[in-house]
């Protein structure tokens, strides 16, 4: 079970060389163009498509800070929509209580839930496995009561609806494209850190404690401090998609992160690939797309055809959608390559 | 003058007046109408905790069939898209952005719930797209000032609360009142319409007030406590679970006091028979629509022409769930205002008719309840009539109070 979850390693090819440039280079090159690709594509399609790649979008960097929870980590969280909630209403309460302008929420909202992070993951680290799943699942629940209860300051019951993002007048572009690009930067910016993390110190560490904890305390990785710091980082990236899901939304209420929504992060990061970086753009199209692609099946059953959708992805591809599809295609390109050194 | 600068004014004269005819008569149909088609976009939580009032979006479905079956709103079908929210307002978002920018609905309709609402309405106001006869008993519906294009549609908890507020000061002026309320905003809706309706002499008049939170276990310790104010009015604004328990602990500790339910705990199978239906005898209430349980109405005709309906067109759900009679009244509601738009189906002209209705009677509405709106009122149904429980039925006594002002 455990060896599928490691990552692939993609350095492989880097001493080669195609049509002159390294293959370093090269995934710069594919990486800039896909970049470039997502900037332009909001001005391709119409303002309610925009509003739901920006939610695909938020939903990425939430299931990305699952991940590094879960999927490099080895600890499973049922309660990221807890933290999800939390990012929200830190957005949410500074800009209706506080007027602080919408981008700087952002920052606050991090830092709160990595706090709440550390702080839960304190306790956490006596738990394993399914224990610590129960513990964050009572998280989940407790998570819209609490916020009914503090209504003071959340709106209780009624939620706070929040003003509506300016975009910069000088862009001459409208509110919906304006906080897809707004997105987009936070979510590369999100994968860039999250990669050098991972295929870093830090990441080998997570996935050593993964594997093998005991071994890993063994070569004197300090277990406690590491798990924490997974915690931390994996709801600091879903607290930051909470605040973003607040501003592009534009009103929060209890309702919004019920239970349903912690299991979706899990089941998009899954159905994405758990262990990878680029999965978690699957699941949040994963988690945006097939309920709703459920619904216009059927009226009455859309939770039975979402059911269904989840377990044709879960055994066409266990390992989820990047984590099997990307050895095969790095697989390919090799053999691509191989074939070119021949004919030369 | 020359003949050619005479030829080109006349030209461009009569295009001007050629577009403008043309502009005219497109003008006439808002978004989602054509002349053989009025399509109306709806939100309802089939899936999720909320999932019992999916049966509303069901009969309005149910209506509509009906309706087009019969030949449709002059000539003009009604095409209902309906999508499920699941009760949770960032999806709510969502769909109703899918149906007014993709499906490019004419309105939204009773979409349904306080927290999904509360999100659309800035997006539906800001884009002047109605938002027609809200499914919530929140109060905060009519404020057309702020909120031009939305639109409430049943009494609130708020004018309930005047209407309990206003009996009391009229039969029992000396009344030193105690209240239970759920500590969240469909409880305090209760307690600000009560004291509106009581005015100065609220502080006076309302001696105690309890409340309980949805997890505690039950109201016992809470009634005790309003019995020792000495209070001889207590007021319940409580869901059925506490509802019941609070009838039963006023009647064990021997506490004699006139007793007002809100109309959420009215069900005398979910409430009044759990409770023990001899406990709740004397208890007040107060209702617009007719209960389809209620022997009482068996041989009305509004009554049978929706049992008729229910079994032709909307066979698959409950004849005893009252959301089939909701939903068929609200679609009714919806039916006479595109009627009364007759060719000119834009917003506007939507939103107009809907705010000048006047004294429109719906089916399966108690006798005597009226709908009326006007530009400075977007509250249709205002009025409730009072009634007692006999131990086995509710009946209606008094006359039609309207709860409306202040």
């Amino acid at each position: 079970m455990t060896e599928g979850f490691t990552a692939v390693a993609p350095d492989k090819l880097a001493v080669d060389r195609y049509a002159g440039l390294s293959a370093g280079s090269w995934r710069w090159i594919v990486a800039l163009a896909l970049i470039a690709l997502a900037a332009v594509l909001p001005f391709a399609v119409s303002n309610y498509h925009v509003f739901e790649l920006t939610l695909v979008m938020i939903y990425a960097i939430a299931v990305l800070g699952l991940n590094i929870l879960t999927g490099y980590n080895g600890q499973i969280s049922l309660g990221h929509g807890a933290f999800f909630a939390a990012g929200a209403y830190t957005a949410a309460i500074l800009m209706h209580h506080y007027g602080v302008p919408y981008w700087a929420t952002v920052p606050p909202a991090a830092l709160i839930c990595f706090a709440l992070g550390v702080l839960f993951g304190l306790p956490a680290l006596r738990f394993e496995g399914p224990y610590l799943a129960l513990v964050t699942l009572a998280m989940a629940l407790a998570m819209p009561q609490l916020l009914k209860y503090f209504d003071t300051w959340t709106g209780g019951q009624q939620g706070i609806n929040l003003v509506k993002p300016v975009p910069p007048a000088s862009l001459g572009i409208d509110r919906d494209r304006w906080l897809y690009l707004v997105v987009l930067a936070v979510l590369l910016v999100a994968m860039r850190i999250a990669a050098n993390m991972l295929h870093g110190r830090t990441g080998r560490a997570f996935v050593a404690i993964r594997d093998q904890p005991i071994a890993a305390a063994a070569m004197g990785i300090h277990t406690a401090r590491y798990k924490t710091l997974a915690f931390g980082t994996s709801t600091l990236l879903t607290g930051v998609a909470g605040a973003l899901a607040a501003i592009v939304i534009g009103y929060v209420s209890p309702e919004g992160y019920s239970l349903f929504l912690s299991i979706s992060f899990l089941v998009g990061s899954a159905v994405g690939g758990i262990a990878t970086i680029g999965g978690a753009i699957v699941g949040g199209l994963f988690i945006q797309f097939v309920p709703n692609f459920a619904n216009d099946i059927s009226d009455a059953a859309p939770g039975a055809i979402y059911g269904l959708a989840m377990l044709l992805f879960m055994y066409a591809m266990p390992r989820g959608v990047v984590g099997s599809l990307g050895p095969w295609l790095a697989r390919s390109m090799q053999q691509v390559h191989r074939l070119g050194f021949r004919r030369k | 003058m020359t003949m050619k600068q005479i030829i080109v004014r006349g030209l461009a004269t009569a295009g001007i007046v050629l577009t403008s005819g043309l502009a005219l008569a497109a003008g006439q149909y808002g978004p989602g109408v054509s002349d053989t088609e009025i399509k109306i976009g709806n939100t309802m939580p089939y899936s999720g905790p909320a999932s019992a009032y999916g049966a509303i979006g069901k009969a309005e479905t149910a209506y509509f069939a009906m309706i087009n079956e019969q030949g449709g709103i002059n000539g003009r079908k009604i095409n209902f898209v309906t999508r499920d929210d699941g009760y949770s307002p960032p999806k709510t978002v969502e769909v109703v952005r899918q149906l007014v920018e993709q499906d490019q609905v004419l309105l939204m309709f009773n979409p349904l719930g306080t927290p999904p609402n509360t999100a659309i309405q800035g997006y539906l106001n800001d884009n002047k797209v109605p938002q027609l006869f809200v499914a919530t008993g929140a109060d905060k519906w009519n404020d057309p000032k702020h909120f031009p294009w939305t639109m409430g549609y049943q009494p609130s908890y708020r004018i309930e609360a005047r209407i309990y507020g206003r009996y009391i000061l009229k039969t029992l002026p000396a009344a030193k009142i105690a209240v239970l309320y759920q500590n969240d905003d469909f409880g305090k809706d209760y307690l600000i319409g009560l004291r509106e309706a009581l005015g100065a002499k609220a502080d006076k008049m309302i001696i105690a007030t309890q409340t309980y939170e949805t997890t505690d276990p039950t109201v016992d310790s809470q009634i005790v406590s309003l019995q020792g104010s000495g209070a001889d009015v207590l007021l319940t604004a409580a869901i059925p679970k506490f509802a019941a328990q609070a009838i039963r602990k006023v009647y064990d500790i021997g506490w004699k006091p006139t007793h007002f339910m809100t109309n959420v705990s009215s069900s005398v199978g979910a409430v009044f028979r759990p409770a023990g239906p001899e406990k709740g005898i004397g208890i007040i209430s107060a209702a617009y629509g007719k209960d389809p349980t209620d022997p009482q109405w068996q041989d009305a005709p509004d009554f049978k022409e929706w049992l008729a309906w229910m079994k032709k067109y909307n066979s698959s759900a409950s004849v005893a769930d009252a959301n089939n009679v909701y939903g068929y009244g609200v679609a009714f509601l919806l039916v006479n205002v595109l009627k009364a738009c007759g060719n000119n189906l834009t917003r506007e002209n939507v939103m107009k008719q809907a705010a000048s209705l006047h004294g429109l009677v719906g089916p399966m509405s108690l006798p005597g309840i009226a709908i009326s709106t006007s530009a400075d009122d977007f509250a249709p149904i205002k009025q409730m009539q009072l009634e007692k429980f006999d131990g086995t039925t509710w009946q209606l006594f008094g006359e039609v109070i309207s709860g409306s002002g202040s």
